[in-house]
């Protein structure tokens, strides 16, 4: 399973246990108009922390915060990929 | 432009040389600043209102700051409800705080009060022909979380919520203030006693209003002074419409404001000053950190002689300062401020270096987003199913918004339907508590540790 497949399902399963409905998501989705709020997104970084291993949002060295699904997938991708190498 | 004790906020407004270039705005209403310093949105009842315990219960942000200018110095007392108490707490908050009038917009409240006055609001204000009697120094009562569940309500005066404001400077042009709080609570009203003060304008958001609508609101208004809670901030930071908002000075408080939230507003707002402010509903205005860092100066301990002291007692931050809350309603919520005149926070702080950190509070409160959350409450909830035996509920640190509520059950005996009785319980907590109370996740656990004393060992939260 891609990363992007892991935090698509990751929305999806989120969505539907707070009764959100969730926009089409493709990268250029902003995610404050995807339909989930604020609470929605620390459950999905909280999951996917425990399946992934990493919170790019506590490690990264980017200061900017993810504005469309696409940085949303290049976020973890990145904070993967620094993972391994170190 | 500290007031006298008796100058009320309607009177602070008319003495503004700037007043006529003053606003408001609501979610659709600009309302000029001396209209309402000079009218009324009481439907002519703001002469029977004198004297009164008013219960404030609105569901527009807009009609709230307007009544509390016109009632501080009028009423009593005012009540202030925030948006998201239960229609069933307020009978219990009525009686508590000798309620005699109800003050609303919209719907009448579900409230039956015998000989109580109901007054409901309407725009646009209607000009006053005689100035009201305003020399009441008004008790502002303001409701902070209950560890059962039902709020406690704190009473403040004008005098102590405005203590931190520090005069306009006539030279500056006018501030924008804007705020993502809603100003029925501490933090908001805060910024709304700001704007009115400091000679200026706020825009106010909508009950329930995007993130995206309202930046584009504050962008339209010239929004300069912006504050929020760091998950507020948040939120901004992932809006492609914190473009559209220049602010000159940026806020945050209500949480731990943490280095990468302080880093990304420096990346996103260059060159724009940064602070993060201290503040409880009890203690009030503590203090305010302004060097972009995490955690505040060990050095603000030794502050000696000004208008707050702090001190740590048992890894707990104590206050002292004349801007804390007077009492409880009611008195039955116990002392809240101690014998030598310190008010314990609650909040466990860590010294690393020469700085000290927020680590969290005691008794395991979780700080969701800026509100309170009592892991009893919704242990009681988890605790009501069947075949629960005992359950602990504990924060999760989140980036998103500080932290999100986790449960840990026991169950009475080994059960194959363990998935059965999560979605039960998460059932049960959708229909008793507020969404951010409910439990993000469930974890089944063989057993809880416990105290020597018998009790659930709750770390620091």
């Amino acid at each position: 399973m891609t990363v992007r497949s892991l935090i698509l399902e990751k929305f999806q399963s989120v969505a539907a246990a707070q009764s959100k409905p969730l926009a089409p998501l493709a990268d250029e989705t902003v995610l404050l108009e995807s339909g989930l709020d604020s609470l929605c997104f620390a459950i999905i970084v909280a999951t996917l922390e425990d399946d992934l291993g990493v919170d790019p949002f506590t490690t990264a060295e980017d200061v900017y915060f993810p504005v469309t699904f696409g940085d949303f997938v290049a976020f973890y991708d990145n904070a993967l990929k620094a993972d391994v190498a170190a | 432009m500290s007031p006298p004790e008796q100058s009320s906020l309607r009177r602070i407004l008319q003495a503004s040389p700037r007043l006529a270039a003053r606003r408001l705005w609501g979610g659709d209403e600009r309302l000029p600043l001396a209209e309402i310093a000079g009218g009324s949105c009481l439907g002519g009842h703001l002469e029977q209102l004198a004297g009164r315990s008013v219960l404030l219960r609105t569901g527009d942000p807009l009609f709230a700051a307007l009544a509390l200018i016109e009632l501080d110095g009028v009423a009593r007392r005012i009540v202030l409800c925030p948006p998201d108490l239960a229609d069933a707490d307020l009978p219990l908050a009525a009686e508590t705080a000798g309620i005699d009038a109800v003050v609303f917009d919209g719907a009448l409240p579900p409230l039956r009060l015998t000989d109580a006055l109901f007054v409901a609001m309407h725009l646009p204000p209607a000009p006053l022909t005689a100035a009201p009697r305003a020399e009441l120094a008004t008790e502002w009562v303001m409701f902070t979380s209950g560890t059962s569940g039902v709020p406690k309500m704190v009473i403040h005066g004008l005098r102590g919520l405005t203590g931190a404001i520090k005069p306009a400077d006539p030279d500056d042009p006018p501030p924008v203030w804007g705020t993502f709080y809603d100003i029925r609570r501490y933090g908001g009203l805060q910024i709304l006693l700001r704007a009115l003060l400091g000679e200026g304008s706020m825009v106010l958001a909508r009950p329930g209003e995007p993130v995206a609508d309202l930046l584009a609101r504050l962008g339209r208004h010239g929004v300069t002074h912006l504050t929020g809670t760091p998950s507020h901030w948040r939120r901004v930071l992932m809006s492609p419409a914190a473009r559209l908002i220049a602010p000159k000075y940026i806020r945050l408080s209500g949480e731990i404001a943490d280095q990468a939230v302080l880093d990304s507003l420096k990346g996103s707002f260059p060159g724009v000053p940064i602070g993060h402010a201290y503040a409880s509903t009890e203690a009030g205005v503590g203090f305010e950190v302004n060097d972009g860092l995490e955690g505040f100066p060990a050095a603000f301990l030794e502050r000696r002689g000004g208008e707050v002291e702090m001190r740590v007692m048992d890894g707990a931050l104590q206050l002292r300062s004349a801007r804390t809350a007077s009492a409880y309603v009611g008195g039955g919520a116990g002392p809240l401020i101690g014998d030598d005149g310190f008010v314990d926070t609650g909040d466990m702080v860590e010294r690393r270096g020469d700085r000290y950190h927020f680590v969290g509070r005691r008794n395991g409160v979780i700080n969701v987003g800026g509100l309170k959350v009592h892991p009893e409450e919704i242990e009681a909830v988890i605790n009501r199913h069947p075949a629960v035996r005992m359950s602990l509920v504990r924060g999760r640190r989140s980036p998103i918004t500080g932290a999100i509520v986790v449960a840990e059950v026991v169950l009475n005996q080994p059960c194959d339907a363990e998935a059965a009785v999560k979605d039960e319980i998460i059932a049960a907590c959708r229909r008793h508590l507020a969404p951010f109370k409910i439990p993000t996740s469930i974890r089944m656990a063989p057993a809880l540790a416990m105290t020597a004393g018998g009790k659930l060992e709750r770390a620091v939260a």
